[in-house]
């Protein structure tokens, strides 16, 4: 074979392979940017302005712990063609699967409120009223999930993932120093010495990059979107472009507020835009946008992952390809949801800071049991052939959910005990 | 007629009651044998899942207790 007819070749594989991912991709990217939701945000935008860039190196950590628990979900879902709820039914029986059930309905429903918390807010810098947001919002994303097809629903979703990225270009604004960012961020410390405020920060942070709605939520859309075992690999792939974008998302949050807001204290995402706004007005705008993107994509992901899971139980009819008529319990479970947590945060003297607090609590009830079940079906030779854990791929995610279990406990306990680690 | 339709509803009400409940017990029973096999691992897992769950549900007590 020619030189050229060799690389006209190569060009044609790259380019068909190029074409399968981008029909694969979707799941990976999606759960992962909508883990940078409204507490997400909240989170790494307080890290930067309480350690400036000291903490960086750390979030770098958190993209093989992302990958190697959601890469799994991939497998599962691919194998066993089930969500992750209907696969603790079925293989732990009925009392795991109700207390998983109904834990994640509750969590997931608490983690909208405060995406719908962080959506009134941010829109609030812009002088719309919070009813006006809540509004438009159900409607929106009832719309976006009546769309008829979960391509559709993915391609939408999609944009508000770009928009996910405005973070980067926010880095640039600030002009921060290269050399101080790289010497500071990329060489592990902590910056004043380890103590129980950065402990908890680490928490947090490690909280927030793994939620039990993701575990559900793809496995689910693995699911829905019809992925076969012979595409595990484009789905892996798509988890860990993901898990690169969510900690990239996150690292330029921080070196813009550890730039600009270095030594302040951030209690709420929103007050660190009305900061930014006070030193670049484009910035702050920006950063407003981008925690209205950041709750609103986690709203629309967080909402499906319940709907999904009480569809796969019940046995009702729970995909986006169905049309409303054809899965009516799935749209009503779905708009149900959003509508509820919605009207929530606009009650009066409603105790918001504790519901946000009591996520972290609840989460940590669900999160080590959907960690744990994970491991174990992904070891479930009878299930997953071929396809289950290796030697390594056990030690690696043994390790990372052992890690995750005991920090988010500490974390849900310094919630509820905050003198614990003072 | 206001009094049929009254009644029309609370039967409609109720059949949709029980229908749910049927749905759920109709779950359990068809989930009632777990799947997976029981090797030590499985079960090792399960009972420190209980035990961590046990623990939290004392500390969510106890912060109650304390709260009041």
């Amino acid at each position: 074979m020619s030189f050229w007819a060799k690389l006209f070749y190569n060009y044609r594989r790259v380019l068909k392979a190029l074409q399968l991912y981008i029909l694969i991709s979707g799941p990976g990217i999606i759960v992962m940017l909508a883990d940078n939701d409204a507490g997400g945000i909240t989170t790494y935008a307080a890290t930067g302005a309480k350690f400036g860039y000291g903490l960086i190196w750390f979030l770098l950590l958190l993209l093989p712990v992302a990958y190697f628990v959601q890469e799994m979900t991939v497998r599962l879902g691919a194998v066993t063609k089930r969500g992750h709820a209907e696969a603790i039914f079925e293989a732990f029986g009925s009392f795991w699967g109700w207390f998983s059930l109904l834990d994640l309905l509750l969590v997931d429903w608490l983690t909208l409120i405060t995406e719908f918390i962080g959506m009134t807010a941010a829109l609030q810098i812009f002088h719309v009223p919070p009813w006006l947001t809540v509004i438009v919002v159900s409607i929106v994303m009832g719309l976006i999930a009546l769309s008829g097809r979960y391509w559709t629903w993915e391609k939408i979703a999609f944009l508000f993932c770009a928009l996910n990225l405005v973070y980067i270009p926010c880095a640039f604004l600030v002009h921060p120093s290269v050399s101080s960012v790289l010497k500071e961020g990329l060489y592990p410390h902590f910056p004043g010495g380890f103590n129980g405020e950065i402990f908890f920060f680490l928490m947090a942070n490690i909280g927030t990059t793994i939620a039990p709605w993701m575990i559900f939520f793809q496995q689910s859309a693995v699911v829905d979107k019809g992925l076969h075992e012979k595409e595990i690999m484009w789905g892996q792939i798509d988890t860990l472009l993901g898990s690169f974008l969510t900690v990239l998302v996150a690292v330029f949050i921080v070196i813009v507020t550890g730039t600009v807001l270095k030594g302040m204290d951030i209690s709420s995402a929103d007050q660190a835009c009305r900061a930014l706004m006070g030193v670049n007005h484009l910035l702050g705008t920006l950063l407003a946008i981008g925690l209205f993107n950041a709750g609103f994509l986690g709203a629309i992901c967080i909402s499906l992952a319940s709907s999904w899971a009480f569809g796969e139980v019940f046995g009702w009819a729970h995909s986006l390809n169905h049309r409303v008529e054809e899965a009516p319990w799935f749209y009503a479970s779905y708009m149900a949801t959003v509508v509820t947590a919605g009207l929530v945060t606009l009650i009066p003297g409603a105790p918001l800071v504790l519901i946000t607090l009591f996520v972290q609590v609840i989460a940590v009830t669900l999160l080590p049991a959907a960690l744990v079940f994970l491991i174990l079906l992904l070891n479930d030779e009878e299930t997953m052939g071929e396809y289950k854990n290796t030697r390594l791929q056990n030690v690696i995610s043994i390790t990372i959910v052992v890690t995750i279990v005991i920090l988010s406990t500490l974390y849900a306990m310094s919630c509820l005990f905050p003198n614990l680690f003072k | 007629m206001r009094g049929r339709t009254k009644r029309t509803m609370r039967e409609r009400f109720r059949r949709f009651l029980i229908r749910r409940f049927s749905r759920i017990l109709e779950i359990n029973r068809k989930y009632a044998i777990p799947r997976i096999k029981m090797t030590p691992l499985v079960s090792s897992s399960m009972l420190l899942l209980r035990l961590y769950l046990l623990f939290l549900v004392c500390v969510l007590f106890y912060k109650f207790y304390t709260l009041l």
